[in-house]
């Protein structure tokens, strides 16, 4: 079987970009699930409304790319924490599943709006100017905006793993997973973190959606299957490590690029199959404790 | 902690006696059904969603398992009674038996996998499963696509009853639906149910006792998994076709919804959820999205407020066990 370099290197990008959301989107999981117990069915949700965000920053207020790369999250973030004080603090002393059910919930309302008003097909949403254009890297050519959402990625994600695990506030957070009720004595407010860390999770999603935007086009279920897959992704990597999520997301994307080249008819599947086969070998994931 | 099946009144106080009245009533009221005027069609799609959701609270309510993947052998039997009945020829009987076996085949296997995980990884794992399976039938020729299978002949079961009469139909699939509710009302009152309630209430306490809890759980769930299939046999019939939709994640939601809504862990919760949400549907289908948004409001209200669900809280209200 021959190789052609060329659509293969294509693949791999496609790939990478696609990790790198799932790293992100799984990394917001992965957090929220530490602090407050719950799985966030609504991230995919919030994916979207951050790619709305920028959307609406451009057309209603003339705000372009970089600052609505700051601006959409904090918005999201605030919309997130506004949800978790409303709704999901009532819900914290009972059954993890009520989460699930909750934010599930929340997820069918947010995207049932949005499709009212912007039907199912894609808003157009224009790489900013600093970005268009490529490179040739003599193997392949590199569309420069593509390029630089696999490495701006990379950097949120790194720095999110370094403000957990290497700093102060990381340290209370670390802490308050373990012992909430300990890290309460100690004068430290608690609720607020919580809501702090459901704010940063679903910006973080909603920084994916700000970086999809202009590849995947703006559309209200871009989501909601996409959810599903990080879903996977998390059942594989564990929830217990922020670098476990990382590494997991990023590998995934490539696997199902390298699938995308060499078999195409199982791209959609590979990532379920390889749930399959990490659950039949190690059931407690990658590098997550058993749950 | 509270667990998730809170409203499921405890055993003791359970009396035989209650469940036979609701049991009689129930069976009256729908046996009258076609006298009554009412649109056959919408009681008998409530019936198989009905059912539907009764043998997902089996897991949930007395396994304590939240699956967010039943539509997969909703789609899965509907597929296979479809096609054996339109492209096999096959009669209605032996139809239902390919769909139910099928279904019951998918839920050893997906159960082998899913059930080396607890709680919320459960749910996770069920439902990237259902999506694994939503993609083979997707690509499948079998399925038609898109568009489905259509246009299934209903038949005539045993050779007696004309199933493309609506009346007949109804009571065959109103006998469907008991037999199916009968099944798993056996099996909660057996000593496999109380085994389940054990594990559900504590199941290291119950590994204590000797009990290999992941054989129970994992019985439950191809019994959960094989009497889905059978509603989803049944369906065939009424809606004559099997499409991509009753293997998509919103159905398996949807099936969350009924159960939530009537009280998870009830035993008759199950059957009025399917009845408000379908007749909701109903009533609400010319709002085009707006659906969706009430059902995710719905959801919303009934974890926040409303728990115990419709027939917990009549329970509760009684203090008897429905």
């Amino acid at each position: 079987m021959s190789i052609n370099l060329q659509a293969l290197s294509a693949q791999l990008l496609v790939g990478l970009i696609n990790g790198s959301f799932y790293a992100l989107l799984s990394l917001g999981l992965a957090v929220i699930f530490g602090m407050l117990n719950i799985i966030n069915f609504a991230h995919g949700a919030v994916y979207m409304m951050g790619a709305f965000a920028a959307y609406f920053l451009l057309n209603i207020a003339g705000i372009g790319y970089w600052p609505a790369l700051i601006l959409a999250p904090l918005a999201v973030g605030l919309f997130g924490m506004v949800m978790e004080r409303t709704m999901l603090k009532w819900i914290a002393n009972l059954d993890h599943l009520y989460g699930l059910l909750l934010t599930f919930g929340l997820a069918l309302i947010i995207q049932g709006v949005f499709q009212n008003y912007f039907g199912s097909s894609g808003l157009p949403y224009a790489i900013p100017d600093a970005l268009k254009g490529g490179m040739n890297l003599g193997f392949m050519f590199l569309p420069i905006y593509r390029g630089w959402v696999v490495i701006f990625s990379l950097i949120v994600c790194i720095a999110t793993w370094f403000l957990i695990e290497r700093t102060r506030l990381g340290a209370y957070l670390r802490a308050a997973t373990e012992n909430p009720t300990l890290v309460r004595a100690f004068g430290i407010n608690v609720p607020l973190m919580i809501t702090l860390t459901y704010g940063l999770g679903v910006g973080l999603a909603a920084l994916a959606g700000v970086l999809s935007a202009p590849i995947n086009q703006v559309r209200p279920l871009m989501g909601a299957d996409l959810i599903i897959v990080v879903f996977a992704v998390v059942v594989i990597g564990g929830m217990g490590s922020i670098m476990g999520s990382i590494i997991t997301g990023f590998a995934l994307g490539i696997i199902e690029g390298l699938t995308k080249y060499f078999y195409p008819e199982a791209s959609n599947t590979v990532v379920f199959v390889l749930m399959v086969l990490v659950l039949l070998v190690k059931p407690s994931g990658l590098t997550g404790r058993a749950a | 902690m509270t667990t998730i099946t809170e409203n499921a009144v405890p055993s003791p106080r359970r009396t035989v006696k209650d469940e036979m009245v609701a049991f009689a009533i129930m069976t009256a009221l729908l046996l009258v059904v076609p006298l009554t005027g009412v649109y056959p069609f919408f009681v008998m799609q409530a019936l198989c969603f009905a059912l539907l959701a009764c043998a997902f609270n089996l897991l949930i309510g007395y396994g304590g398992l939240l699956s967010f993947g039943h539509a997969m052998f909703l789609g899965t039997a509907g597929y296979c009674t479809a096609h054996a009945l339109k492209v096999w020829g096959l009669t209605p009987e032996l139809g239902i038996i390919v769909g139910v076996v099928a279904a019951a085949a998918l839920s050893v296997i997906t159960g082998l996998i899913a059930i080396r995980r607890q709680g919320i990884y459960f749910a996770m794992i069920t439902l990237a499963l259902s999506q694994l399976l939503f993609f083979v039938y997707l690509q499948t020729p079998f399925t038609h696509g898109e568009d489905g299978i259509q246009g299934i002949p209903q038949g005539i079961l045993f050779g007696l009853f004309n199933l493309s009469k609506p009346i007949t139909l109804y009571y065959v699939i109103l006998a469907g639906f008991l037999l199916g509710f009968l099944i798993i009302y056996r099996a909660i009152n057996s000593p496999f149910g109380e085994v389940l309630k054990a594990i559900r209430e504590n199941e290291p306490r119950a590994v204590s006792l000797g009990y290999k809890t992941d054989q129970y759980k994992l019985l439950a769930y191809i019994l959960s998994g094989t009497l889905a299939g059978f509603a989803g046999a049944l369906k065939v019939f009424v809606a004559q076709n099997a499409s991509l939709t009753d293997v998509h994640w919103t159905m398996s939601g949807e099936i969350v919804l009924i159960t939530l809504v009537g009280g998870l862990g009830t035993l008759f919760g199950p059957v009025v959820g399917a009845f408000v949400i379908i007749a909701m549907q109903q009533y609400l289908a010319g709002f085009g999205q707006w659906v969706t948004v009430i059902q995710g409001v719905i959801f919303v209200v009934c974890v926040l407020t409303f728990r115990r669900g419709v027939i917990g809280e009549i329970a509760h209200y009684f203090k008897r066990s429905l």
